[in-house]
């Protein structure tokens, strides 16, 4: 090899990192999202821009929930991904059917003092969610305390966190991240691992993109500010169909939002219904809670424990019109032991706000399990 | 081409060998972590063995994949220890199908010590599932614990001190308890909305209630079915009740050797039951309103036969004892009498079928039966019409062996 060849490929090099900083940053690594098996550091798929996972790349939409999955008060961050022409199916009842390439990007985060939770947020971990074609992985990406760095951590993780909450008090947990089997514990559906947010009626609300960029045929489009999300979805190309007038469910924290019951139903469907639903790991216990379930009896209106144990606290029934205080899904929504809790996985604390609102809807409720307001 | 499909064969043969590893797992810092990573990353086939000692855990453990083995070295010698749990529901959570459990112990669990779910194909031998400070409501729930699952097998292990049951098998299909020992729990052993299931050959002492037959309104599978309790001895479970208010059992008279709630074709013969304080044998309808039009609440088709009975209703429990104030005496079986009940309003009315026949009793001849004659399922027992006249000696078809494949 002579001196001139090695010069030459050294001038290709330099030009080829040119002109690729000139298109700007390299696009989300689909072989990355395909590969069996999965990269170690989160960065490998580059679903980020920037070293702190805070600007999407192309192609990546940030997202959000009218009720989340509350998990001990953790600020998430939400993003989809998929493939460049590829669009998720809408369906008004169940989580959308997505395309095979798809990453449901998840990171949880607390802020030093979550009155602000817009200062000094310190990522835990990036929970990955990949459809392949034989279904759904799901993959913890655990940061590091530089916060420059996600490392995959499938049997799970403990990382001791300490924040301010809401109510000024000082919290002091340590956050469990789930090993692959806990992650099924939620995301299961007849065994098989399935996404709980994103429905249509989860996802039917406005959201403030800012200033977001995607692009069409090589051309950036630029959306801003408040767009309603399912149309926005649409706008983009990643969903097929928003019809005009989908199902929503209210934010369970607003009372502007939506009645006393729908708010807690819509709670009980986003943080029990992945289990208790008849396809569910607590199917056989005979509860159903998911949104679409009518029939209060299945709701736990007078039912009977099954297999509650001492998690029962000596009540009779799960709900008991009229007596929150008898009543064993707040019993146990209230407890922080982990042979009485629910849920049994994802928490620590007890979510006083969600107490508030079932132990309302549950002392207003009459006999038939409905709420006059 | 012979060498070729030997070498072939040769290949596929260290492949499989290669396929079917084993992870050790020895007590001490970082067992919980190499454990539940082996759990997790074990492929079918695979045996996970626990080592000699305590294994001292924080977080329930979870298996997901098919035909693994986890084994100890015995169940007094390699201990999953969940005194100081944090985190988990149960011990040790199982939900795939063909899962090996052997020769280790569940021992404090907060929960449930092992809970398998809606599987296919599950073996616990030589298991001891235990709550050590004996009995005491603040318990887990039950100790070897498979929900939902085909092809049940439960043989030579030990369940103490759960504060529901030891040993539950619950909406299951195709059942095998075999040569256990359930001692010091509220239910020994209770098969509960269960289709075709042979308990035999088991201890059951010193519970609230020694083996329960059971059938619950409102779940995905009811009406159980086909169930035969055989060769078991079943004494002296006079344990008071310590099960949580709200849940079934709690309703348990202490002092029960067998009780049979509900369910359609429960042969119980050729045990040994006696020293149970209330009654040997209670044989009882669901007494609980309930909304759930398929259920039906009446024990039909009941057989008691060659059962060798004991002393009893030497200490009746529980609501039973306002009979024995009644100045009711104490039968070794004893029926509600129900034949009737209300769904939603509209009664019904079942051809209840319950023998008792060539049982022998201590306390002299075939052993006693009394019928309270509360005809509606439920109703109070302060509308009993004592009668104690046998049941018509019928035939009642005995349900088929069980025969599992594991």
């Amino acid at each position: 090899m002579n001196i001139w060849r090695v010069l030459l490929c050294l001038v290709a090099f330099v030009a080829l990192v040119a002109s690729a900083a000139a298109l700007g940053p390299a696009p989300v690594n689909q072989a990355a999202i395909a590969s069996e098996r999965p990269p170690e550091l989160l960065s490998a798929y580059r679903f980020f821009s920037d070293v702190g996972a805070r600007e999407p790349n192309t192609g990546v939409t940030p997202y959000d929930l009218n009720t989340p999955l509350w998990s001990d008060g953790a600020l998430k961050f939400r993003y989809v991904f998929m493939p460049p022409g590829a669009q998720a199916r809408y369906n008004s009842e169940t989580v959308f059917e997505f395309p095979v390439g798809t990453v449901l990007i998840k990171t949880f985060a607390f802020a030093a003092d979550m009155r602000q939770p817009t200062e000094n947020a310190r990522f835990l971990e990036t929970r990955l969610l990949i459809r392949r074609a034989d279904g759904w992985i799901a993959l913890p990406y655990v940061w590091n305390e530089a916060q420059t760095e996600a490392r995959l951590s499938p049997a799970g993780a403990g990382i001791p966190v300490s924040f301010t909450d809401n109510e000024g008090q000082n919290i002091a947990l340590d956050w469990a991240v789930p090993n692959r089997n806990q992650c099924k514990g939620c995301h299961d559906r007849a065994g098989e691992i399935t996404p709980i947010g994103p429905s249509a009626r989860n996802l039917n609300r406005q959201y403030d993109y800012g200033r977001f960029i995607t692009y069409e045929d090589g051309h950036e489009v630029v959306t801003h500010g408040e767009q309603d999300q399912l149309a926005a979805w649409a706008e983009f190309g990643i969903l097929d169909n928003a019809p005009q007038f989908s199902p929503f469910v209210p934010s369970a924290y607003d009372a502007h939002s939506g009645s006393l019951a729908t708010r807690a139903r819509a709670y009980l469907d986003v943080n029990c219904a992945h289990c208790h639903n008849p396809d569910g790991p607590a199917h056989t216990s005979g509860l159903d809670l998911r949104w679409s379930q009518s029939d209060p009896a299945l709701w736990g209106v007078m039912k009977r424990p099954v297999a509650a144990g001492r998690a029962s606290g000596g009540y009779d029934f799960s709900i008991e019109p009229g007596h929150p205080e008898r009543s064993i899904v707040l019993h146990r929504m209230s407890s922080d032991d982990p042979g009485v809790m629910m849920p049994e996985l994802g928490r620590q604390l007890v979510d006083q706000r969600a107490i508030a609102l079932i132990r309302d809807w549950i002392a207003g409720m009459d006999a038939n399990g409905r709420v006059r307001e | 081409m012979k060498i070729l499909i030997a070498a072939l064969a040769a290949t596929l043969c260290m492949v499989g060998q290669a396929e079917a590893r084993t992870w050790r797992i020895r007590p001490g810092a970082g067992a919980e972590q190499a454990l539940q990573t082996a759990l997790i990353e074990a492929r079918p086939g695979d045996t996970v063995r626990l080592a000699r000692g305590r294994f001292e855990l924080s977080s329930g453990l979870s298996l997901d994949i098919d035909r693994v083995t986890i084994r100890g070295e015995g169940e007094d010698r390699s201990i999953l220890s969940f005194t100081n749990q944090r985190r988990g529901a149960e011990g040790l959570l199982v939900t795939s199908d063909g899962v090996v459990l052997r020769d280790f112990a569940v021992e404090n669990a907060r929960g449930d010590a092992i809970k398998v779910r809606d599987c296919n194909g599950i073996t616990f031998r030589g298991v001891r599932a235990e709550w050590t400070r004996g009995p005491n409501p603040e318990n887990g729930a039950y100790g070897l614990y498979p929900v939902n699952c085909t092809n049940v097998l439960i043989r030579d292990s030990i369940a103490r001190g759960a504060s529901d049951a030891g040993i539950y098998v619950g909406q299951s299909r195709n059942i095998i308890v075999r040569d256990n020992v359930a001692e010091l729990n509220v239910a020994g052993i209770e098969i509960e909305n269960s289709y075709n299931a042979d308990v035999f050959n088991n201890t059951a002492t010193r519970n609230t209630g020694g083996i329960l037959v059971f059938d619950l309104p409102g779940l995905p599978q009811q009406g159980g079915h086909s169930i035969r309790v055989f060769e078991n001895a079943i004494s002296n479970n006079n344990t008071p009740n310590f099960a949580p208010a709200g849940n079934i059992v709690a309703s348990v008279p202490a002092g029960t050797g067998v009780l049979i709630m509900a369910n359609r074709g429960v042969h119980v013969f050729k045990n040994d039951i006696g020293d149970n304080g209330t009654v040997n044998v209670l044989i009882t309808a669901y007494r609980n309103e309930f909304q759930d039009a398929n259920y039906n609440p009446l024990p039909r088709d009941i057989m008691i036969r060659d059962n060798r009975f004991g002393n009893t209703g030497f200490a009746p429990a529980g609501e039973l004892a306002a009979l024995a104030q009644m100045g009711v005496a104490f039968p070794d079986v004893l029926w509600d009498g129900a034949t009737l009940f209300s769904v939603r309003g509209t009664p019904r009315n079942e051809s209840v079928r319950i023998v008792m026949r060539d049982n022998r009793s201590s306390r002299g001849g075939q052993g006693s039966f009394l019928s309270l004659g509360v005809p509606v399922a439920g109703a109070p027992l302060s509308e009993a019409a004592p009668d104690p006249s046998f049941p018509p000696l019928l035939a009642i078809a005995e349900p088929e062996e069980v025969r599992i494949r594991n």
